[in-house]
């Protein structure tokens, strides 16, 4: 894994690549890449024998349909969580036997080990977090607000590409070279090119760099879609609560990866010009670039959760069968959190000497957050009271993430105090934190999502039994494979030890790894589940015919599963919070509107896929030193842009009989349903039963 | 004698994750560091408080309005009260008024910068982090140690911290605190053992491949027995010169203890000048 010889003058053609890079003898990554390499080639022959190519081409990679690319964006956000969660399989198994002595010292040496744990970070937050919460944002965000595609359809299939070389990259460095070996966020003077000569920080630099822009893009997308692309009637303050936490955490994105984009930039002219931004001597300030990275690293992680919270909100009031408590409260408690969120960030380091006052501040700044969120607890706590809780999957995860959370909650003010993080920093404490609010908050709300909407992106309800063992597995195997490495951070472990000489920890070790073990199983029945219920697709118990199999309020649920290409045919006017219970309460909902009107609507593009993975020969060019590469790459990248700015064929309209031939055939399914209010029409104080024919209801 | 009493109630209802309460921050033998271990049992015991009624109510209400339970409950357009929403808001913003408040006084009062008030003269330590090993100069004793650092119990100990390299972090679990080691820079952090005995010092901040060994010894020692293992440096007759310095820059790892008998007293500021340049009006 490890290039100990490195190549100091790079080729001219092939820079500094040599076969020496490829790790054809390391026990570990070999057989991967064998493995990698056949399955790669078995189901490139397997999409070319059936003749998929010009399908998946023209349906899917050249797409500008916001759905489609939501779910391109989840389905390589769920390969990479397996690919992040082998990392944390073989740490776990690598610390429980090199823990003590009693198998030695486990089975990685520290330049493998190091970049396990490097890549671990960097996989589960920039490619399987990020992705999976934008791929959910994409799919739904859109129909929550009524609209028919994001504000710059292109813009996203370009983010998406650009994300996708960045995940590329990263897998890239597993077989070709190494990845870095610095901790995932690459403290300088480590990461610079004294301390690190070799190529993985710089796959480190080029794939998030790549990524991050395409996040910033995408930030710029969703943002300009909310603000002003929503159904008519949908003032900010009729908005669901998952598009206002959408649009904030876009508005954090918005303001933190150009800082990324900088830092990053900086680190680069460092390592490739022998700049001195952040190197020990000549006027560096390696103190500057841990500001910069926590500057964008701590508001990121909001930017992670607050969508997270926006799911919950969504899949406990359906299934409460109840408005959500506390609305305003909620959309408060949510901008609290944003603008605060860039408030905090020097809590990650009390230790480096900023003295007593500044670290206050930042304490009393990063538990004051802890106000907002405990009012978003109550808050999803309240609207199951006075409910009818159904205790589905997704509602299994709700139940999982307000116990996992409230608990990650308590630890992490228990770490903003600066007393308490001079023992506890970088101590296992903090990992064990931090998984504990991202698996607890953000990936738990991610999975409840996940469950709640995937009969709207697929048209296939997901299995309930299975859904349910993969919430407890998960649950129960967080509990084991942290609350241990809690208990070694108060005993004073550090965290990133290849080794540890400490036999009390070994118990613990073990324990860890019966968690992990657990979660392995959480995530096999999740794979299996998706598989199963996708198999069992035409199975009228799987199958969403009406569109609105959980009987929900919010307009997304006001079309096919999956949604038509446009969306809608057409976009209600909205009165009132929960637009969809309104619309069935009025009897107008899932009727033939008066007329309907061609729909203007963007063409598939060949610049998304062209334009986005032109950057991975540059980023691989880059990281090699091959110069013609990066040349001829930018050289293309540029001549596609000016190709792309003169194509005029750009969009289309959707004709009126075509809307009404898709339409009508949907509406036949919802004819003579009876929805969940109707049943328990008693319960209902305000609402009072209108006449249908009565034309003051349907008046816009 | 209430806080004390408090303190146990805590420390007893989470005897099973304290198991006998040997963990090394909350058994700290340093005087930060015990008033660290309680600080960590208190706040945590005061967000238990709420914490644990909130785990419990969202068990219990999604059981009690179980969809199965049809009572007269049901109440599906109730998404207001006043009362509920004062308290939603009202007991976080109690519970962070007094951790604020424990926060505000604690960053002061344990700030490891702080001098340590003893009748007892105060003992200055130099330390470096190098790839991948601790060096200690002791500037008055005029000895240099690898990896090993001595000093007597209840005398107030400053150490001042660089780095020859990377970023790495001072820590001494059981006598609590850490600060961040950098080069060209001069972090400090006060420390007084109260108890007799070798700890386990270590780099708590990732630093490159050999970081896992980059450990210490930390012997606490009565004031005899630290004069005693001064002489002991002494004997050892070697000379920590340039050429030895640059023995140790080199990247090791697992590094043995070493001794050095002789320093020269401007090491240490020589070490940080060397990133920086010499600086002006210095001592």
């Amino acid at each position: 894994m490890v290039q100990t010889d490195l190549i100091k003058d790079p080729h001219v053609l092939t820079g500094k690549l040599h076969w020496g890079v490829i790790p054809f003898h390391d026990p570990v990554v070999a057989p991967v890449m064998f493995a990698a390499i056949l399955g790669g080639l078995a189901l490139l022959a397997l999409i070319t024998y059936k003749g998929w190519w010009g399908y998946l081409w023209k349906e899917w990679f050249t797409s500008v349909d916001h759905k489609k690319i939501g779910i391109m964006y989840c389905i390589v956000a769920l390969v990479m969580l397996v690919r992040g969660f082998s990392d944390a399989i073989l740490m776990r198994t690598h610390q429980a036997l090199a823990t003590s002595d009693a198998f030695g010292e486990g089975y990685l040496p520290p330049e493998h080990y190091d970049q396990i744990f490097t890549a671990h970070g960097v996989i589960m937050i920039f490619f399987v977090a990020t992705p999976l919460m934008v791929g959910i944002m994409n799919v739904i965000m859109p129909l929550q607000i009524g609209a028919r595609d994001v504000a710059y359809p292109f813009l996203n299939s370009l983010s998406f590409y650009l994300f996708l070389v960045g995940a590329l990259l990263v897998n890239i460095s597993l077989f070709v070279g190494e990845f870095a070996a610095t901790g995932w966020l690459a403290y300088t003077p480590l990461s610079g090119i004294e301390y690190s000569p070799g190529v993985g920080v710089d796959y480190w630099i080029w794939a998030l760099q790549i990524s991050g822009i395409g996040t910033t893009l995408t930030a710029v997308n969703f943002v300009a879609t909310i603000l002003k692309m929503r159904a008519p009637g949908m003032t900010m303050m009729k908005m669901p609560v998952f598009t206002w936490t959408t649009f904030c955490a876009n508005v954090i994105a918005l303001v933190i990866f150009p800082i990324l984009t900088v830092a990053i930039a900086q680190l680069t002219l460092d390592r490739y010009l022998d700049f001195n931004f952040f190197t020990n001597d000549d006027g560096g300030n390696q103190m500057m670039w841990v500001n910069l990275i926590w500057a964008w690293g701590h508001p990121e992680v909001y930017f992670l959760v607050l969508p997270a919270f926006g799911m919950i909100s969504e899949v406990t009031a359906t299934f409460s069968r109840k408005r959500l408590f506390g609305y305003v409260s909620l959309i408060w408690a949510t901008i609290a959190i944003m603008l605060l969120s860039f408030l905090v960030w020097l809590h990650h380091f009390f230790t480096m000497g900023s003295g007593a006052s500044v670290n206050a501040f930042f304490g009393i700044m990063t538990m004051i957050i802890g106000i907002p969120t405990g009012v978003k607890l109550y808050n999803w706590i309240f609207t199951m009271y006075k409910g009818r809780v159904e205790l589905t999957a997704s509602m299994w995860w709700v139940i999982a993430m307000l116990i996992t959370f409230t608990v990650g909650g308590m630890t992490g003010v228990m770490l903003s105090i600066p007393a308490n993080d001079f023992v506890l920093h970088n101590s296992m404490f903090v990992p064990a934190h931090f998984h504990n609010v991202i698996i607890g908050g953000a990936v738990y709300g991610y999975f409840a999502g996940f469950t709640y909407w995937f009969p709207k992106a697929t048209g296939v309800k997901l299995n309930e039994t299975l859904g349910k063992w993969s919430v407890a597995l998960w649950f129960f195997g967080y509990f084991f494979a942290w609350i241990p490495l809690y208990y070694t951070g108060f005993d004073g472990m550090t965290r990133r030890l290849q080794y540890v000489d400490n036999p009390d920890w070994q118990l613990p070790m073990y324990i860890a790894l019966i968690g992990v073990a657990m979660i392995a199983a959480g995530i096999g029945t999740q794979v299996i589940n998706i598989a199963w219920s996708i198999y069992k697709r035409n199975d009228p118990q799987y199958k969403d015919v009406t569109g609105d199999p959980w009987d929900a309020h919010t307009l997304e649920w006001y079309t096919t599963s999956p949604p038509q290409f446009y969306n809608f045919g057409d976009v209600p006017y909205i009165k009132d919070r929960d637009p969809l219970l309104n619309m069935k309460q009025e009897g107008i909902a899932y009727k033939r509107p008066e007329k309907y009107s061609r729909i203007h609507m963007p063409k598939n593009t060949w610049a998304g896929p062209v334009l986005g993975l032109l950057t991975l020969p540059m980023g691989f060019g880059f990281v090699w030193h091959i110069w013609w590469m990066v040349i001829a790459s930018v050289a293309a990248i540029f001549a596609c842009w000016v190709k792309l700015n003169f194509e005029r064929d750009k969009d289309y309209y959707v004709e009126v009989p075509e809307v009404e031939r898709i339409e009508d055939e949907f509406l036949k399914s919802n004819e003579g349903r009876s929805f969940y209010f109707e049943k328990h029409a008693k319960y209902y104080k305000k609402w009072k039963p209108t006449d249908q024919n009565d034309s003051s209801v349907v008046a816009k | 004698m209430k806080k004390k009493l408090f303190q146990s109630t805590v420390l007893f209802s989470l005897a099973f994750l304290l198991s006998g309460c040997d963990l090394a921050l909350f058994d700290s033998s340093g005087v930060t560091g015990k008033e660290i271990g309680d600080t960590i049992l208190l706040t945590m015991g005061l967000m238990l408080i709420v914490v644990i009624p909130t785990i419990l109510m969202s068990i219990w209400i999604p059981y009690k309005y179980h969809a199965s339970k049809s009572d007269e409950s049901y109440d599906p357009e109730w998404e207001h009260s006043s009362k509920i929403e004062f308290f939603a808001w009202g007991v976080p913003v109690v519970i962070i008024v007094i951790l604020a408040t424990i926060t505000y006084f604690t960053s002061y009062s344990l700030d490891p910068r702080k001098e340590i008030v003893s009748d007892k003269k105060p003992l200055t330590v130099q330390v470096v982090a190098m790839d991948w090993k601790w060096l200690f100069l002791f500037p008055e004793e005029k000895i240099a140690v690898v990896n090993e650092v001595a000093f007597p119990v209840d005398t107030p100990v400053e150490f001042l911290v660089t780095s020859q390299s990377t970023m790495n972090s001072f820590f001494i679990p059981k006598l609590g605190g850490q600060i961040y080691a950098m080069a060209g820079m001069e972090n400090r952090m006060n420390i007084m053992a109260t108890e007799i005995g070798e700890y386990r010092g270590i780099s708590a901040n990732y630093s490159g491949f050999g970081f896992a060994g980059m450990r210490f010894k930390a012997k606490v020692t009565s004031d005899e027995g630290f004069a005693e293992w001064v002489e002991g440096v002494k004997a050892s007759g070697q000379v920590l010169t340039d050429a030895e310095y640059d023995r140790l820059i080199e990247k090791t790892r697992d590094h043995k203890v070493e001794y050095f008998s002789s320093i020269d007293p401007l090491q240490f500021k020589n070490i940080i000048e060397s990133f920086i340049g010499a600086q002006n009006g210095s001592n």
